[in-house]
């Protein structure tokens, strides 16, 4: 046995390695080590850059979207133009189309350079015109239409800037672009600038992107969120009202009562599935049930309810579910113990300790709700809405828009004024839902307690 | 009455049952609630059950059978006056529209007595267009449709006003010493409860026989052989189109392909540095702000793809390569998808990675192994089971993700290898085909419920597949 060691110990050749000084298999191990732990750090910034880039470009390209150019001048509503009979009458002062308006504007307009003294040769009316937005005229026709009495006095109108004036101090439109864009001319730029040192061109805070409705293709400069806001209100309200109690209810069920046998099996397995159904497919659902079927209108925000209330209902059930198992069974014990029905017990002990939980789910489900955008375009969502839907539970039957819809909609539009629409609004969405998510977070910290 | 009202006054009635059945309850035991079997407020409580509940599954049933009755009749009282040629739910939709309308512009005898030519107009004057051609078969059938739906809506709040009276008469005329309240109120509630949990069934229910249903409608207007073997798409709305699955699976499979080549290796690494090298506090931010990526709705994801990441690739790969001038493509809507991804392989693997008993870790390390060695020879080979459902997990998400694609990847429909070149996929060609004007009657938009149904089961079945594997692996542990 001896011998044998010492003859082996005999071939091998002394070793020189020490613990103190690594030989190369350990140096090359020791590299790998550092290697694959590089690798994972790799991966994380790799992922949270690419969160960071996102955010990023969202917020270059959607910050923009909240200020807007606006031309600040004096606007003289003479009589003569807009209310040819002097009755003030509101039938007659609604016939003067923003045709009218426009030229009123255009000349106001004219009269404002030439009084501040600003070179404008070169430019044509049609230009002078062309320097504020299509809808201008139709906003002053509003401002008329609701108060008769302005006519005849001369006003300080801010004028939306047309939209490429609008880009220009946004850096999309810069002159030598401008030399090839047939929408604008460098005059009309150069004469934006001269405006600018006047005083009268500024831009300031938009709150009309938030409150106006979608305008059309050519006027991005005015359109606004107002209709997506509120039909994403309805379809949230729709969402909350029915899938809080129907989700509560069935947790109830699947978590306390529910006997062991095919039924539960049946229902939780179908659960499960639904969650991960692709979100497209209740699209489909929705479209062949709600609109075909039971023949609920188009772009109703009461289909898009109760479409996301199908969807969201599984993906609240399972943190309801967790909720109340969190809450420990000494509680329901101790309630039974004191003569109380298990319904008695659930309803008045484990409920009211579990509602935290509850709530932070239910948010967090309508959170992922606000944001889905492919099932309400398979509902008609997509439709171009000028007018508010009236109040709820009426409303909820009109035609509305959705703000992720509102975005797939403005990036399917020609004018680039209509990428810095969307990216803003965007920026409305995640503000929306950081709100949500922050509400959730903090009723967790605040309330959750551990057993 | 409105829904909203008729909705008020059963809850209103339910209201006052609960105070009438609670006093009566209260009269009964002669005022000594002790010789009452429950307490005082089951007996209300039952009053309230028995008269807000069926009257209001009446008033959801009604409010769900009636427009399909009205629909029948009018259009079967129409069916005798149009043409063969002219299509019947064109023609609906103008005769809904119309009724809708007459409120706007008056009484229903003002417009009985407008010719249809200066019925238009004033309807446009309204900002309502009418599409075809307007007869007085129509105003009439108009007319029809509203006068049927004012009956349908009079006879549903009759009806469920009396089947809330009586409700609550059958839940006081019960009302005894001895009768069981909060045995029936409870039993009562037992079944509500179940109901609700059997929506999720309904609802899978309701999903499978919508797609099924028109996919067989759509299966005998065009042959299913056709569908899953032709390899061109090219849907023509004048009819005679080919409507080959193929150019569409490829597409999907290939973008999702490229999404799980770039969140795999990163999703997967970084649960890894998560779970076995981060400090608790590095993981207490980390975490969460790689999950932020999981709840950044995916039409952000759409924009950041058409915005920013198409016009990149094309400017710096595929122009300078020579491989196509699309901002949209394969490759675009790949990565981005990727980005989403990322989230739901890492979470998943971070919880699988955690779940891996300690000893296993320490046997390794016991015997000199670095942790990257034991990493890869121990704790993976260990979790490989869930780590495999998670990506397949991912990918089902991958396959079904709808707003990404449409923005990002293109709409024509190729069968070819090049990552930069657009192509489609199954879920922009639903989302293609069944917006806008959707006419329920020709393949071209019937196709949409097969390719529906085909996502479907592929979604399924890998989920189906993913949690088996990770519920298998489970049980290995505990």
């Amino acid at each position: 046995m001896t011998d044998i060691t010492a003859s082996q110990a005999a071939a091998m050749p002394p070793s020189t390695s020490s613990l103190l000084a690594p030989d190369a298999r350990v140096r090359r191990r020791n590299a790998a080590e550092a290697r694959f732990r590089s690798y994972g750090l790799a991966a994380i910034v790799l992922a949270l850059m690419a969160l960071v880039w996102l955010l990023f470009s969202i917020f270059g390209a959607g910050l923009p979207a909240f200020r807007q150019t606006v031309i600040q001048f004096p606007v003289t509503l003479e009589a003569g133009k807009l209310d040819k009979d002097g009755g003030r009458d509101p039938a007659a002062l609604a016939k003067v189309t923003t045709v009218t308006y426009a030229k009123v504007l255009s000349a106001s307009l004219k009269a404002a350079i030439a009084d501040k003294g600003i070179q404008a040769e070169g430019l044509t009316d049609k230009q002078i015109t062309g320097m504020f937005s299509q809808e201008a005229p139709a906003m002053l026709r509003r401002a008329v239409l609701a108060d008769p009495g302005l006519i005849g006095q001369t006003i300080t109108f801010d004028a939306y800037a047309a939209g490429r004036i609008d880009g220009y101090y946004k850096g999309r439109v810069t002159l030598e672009s401008a030399s090839r864009d047939s929408n604008v001319t460098p005059e009309q730029l150069h004469l934006a600038d001269a405006l600018k040192e006047a005083g009268m061109l500024s831009t300031p805070f938009n709150p009309g992107f938030l409150a106006m409705p979608d305008a059309s293709d050519k006027r991005p400069e005015a359109a606004g969120l107002g209709i997506a806001v509120l039909g994403s209100a309805y379809m949230m309200v729709v969402v909350l009202v029915l899938s809080l109690p129907i989700g509560v209810a069935a947790s109830i069920y699947l978590e306390e009562f529910a006997p062991k046998n095919r039924l539960t099996d049946l229902i939780e397995v179908n659960i499960a599935n639904l969650a991960a159904v692709p979100s497209i497919v209740y699209g489909i659902l929705g479209l062949a049930i709600f609109i075909n079927m039971a023949g609920l209108p188009q772009s109703a925000p009461i289909v898009g309810g109760l479409v996301l209330t199908l969807m969201t209902l599984p993906r609240i059930i399972i943190p309801t579910r967790a909720a109340l198992k969190a809450v420990p069974p000494s509680i329901r014990d101790a309630a039974l113990g004191v003569g109380a029905s298990k319904m008695q017990s659930v309803l008045h002990h484990v409920l009211p300790l579990a509602a935290p939980g509850i709530l932070t789910g239910m948010i967090i489900g309508l959170a992922q709700a606000l944001g889905e955008t492919a099932p309400l375009l398979l509902i008609g969502m997509v439709a171009f809405v000028r007018d508010f839907p009236a109040a709820p539970p009426a409303g909820l039957f009109d035609p509305a828009s959705a703000l992720p819809v509102q975005i797939y909609n403005w990036t399917q539009r020609g004018d680039p004024g209509f990428v810095e629409r969307a990216s803003g609004a965007i920026i409305v969405l995640l503000a929306f839902l950081l709100v949500m998510n922050a509400v959730a977070i903090i009723l967790r910290r605040r309330f959750e307690r551990r057993w | 009455m409105s829904i909203g009202l008729v909705s008020l006054t059963l809850l209103a009635l339910a209201a006052a049952g609960y105070f009438i059945g609670r006093a009566r309850a209260v009269s009964v035991a002669g005022g000594d609630t002790r010789k009452l079997h429950s307490l005082a407020g089951f007996y209300g409580q039952s009053v309230f059950l028995f008269a807000a509940v069926p009257s209001f599954l009446v008033m959801i049933a009604w409010l769900l059978i009636q427009p399909v009755l009205i629909e029948s009749r009018v259009s079967a009282r129409l069916q005798t006056t149009i043409g063969p040629d002219a299509s019947m739910s064109l023609v609906m939709a103008d005769v809904r529209r119309l009724a809708g309308a007459i409120d706007r512009i008056g009484s229903a005898d003002e417009v009985a007595s407008l010719t249809p030519e200066a019925l238009k107009a004033r309807l446009a004057g309204q900002g309502v267009a009418i599409g075809g051609a307007m007869t007085t078969d129509q105003v009439a059938a108009a007319n029809d449709y509203r006068a049927l739906q004012g009956k349908g809506r009079l006879g549903m709040t009759v009806v469920a006003i009396a089947v809330a009276l009586a409700g609550m008469a059958l839940a006081l005329g019960r009302i005894r010493a001895d009768y069981r309240a909060r045995n029936v109120t409870e039993r009562f509630i037992m079944v509500l409860l179940i109901g609700a949990s059997l929506i999720a069934v309904l609802t899978t229910a309701g999903i499978i026989a919508s797609l099924l249903f028109e996919t067989i409608h759509f299966f005998s207007l065009y042959p299913a052989a056709d569908f899953f073997l032709s390899t061109t798409w090219s849907p023509k709305f004048g009819g005679g189109s080919d409507l080959g699955i193929w150019p569409l699976l490829w597409g999907t499979l290939y973008v999702s392909l490229i999404a799980l080549i770039v969140a795999v290796p990163v999703g997967l690494m970084s649960a890894i540095y998560l779970a076995e090298y981060a400090s608790p506090r590095v993981r207490t931010w980390v975490k969460p702000a790689i999950e932020v990526l999981a709840g950044i709705p995916t039409i952000v994801y759409g924009l950041f793809a058409l915005v920013t990441v198409g016009p990149l690739l094309r400017d710096w790969f595929a122009q300078p390569l020579g491989l196509g001038n699309s901002s949209s493509s394969v490759m675009t809507a790949g990565l981005v998808m990727g980005i989403m991804v990322i989230p739901f392989v890492s979470s998943l693997s971070d919880d699988i990675i955690n779940a891996v008993p300690q000893s296993l870790r320490d046997g390794s390390l016991g015997l000199g192994a670095t942790p990257s060695e034991t990493i890869r020879q121990v704790v993976l080979p260990a979790a490989l089971p869930g780590i495999v459902g998670a990506v397949l997990l991912a990918a089902s998400r991958a396959i079904g993700e709808t707003m990404i694609v449409v923005m990002g990847a293109g709409a024509a429909a190729k069968l070819s290898m090049n990552p930069f070149e657009a192509m489609t996929t199954v879920t922009v060609k639903i989302v293609s085909q069944l917006t806008g004007d959707t006419e329920f009657a020709s393949p071209e938009t019937l196709v949409a419920f097969a390719l529906g149904l085909t996502l479907f089961v592929i979604t399924l079945a890998l989920n189906i597949f993913a949690l088996w594997i990770v519920r298998r692996y489970r049980e290995q542990y505990e």
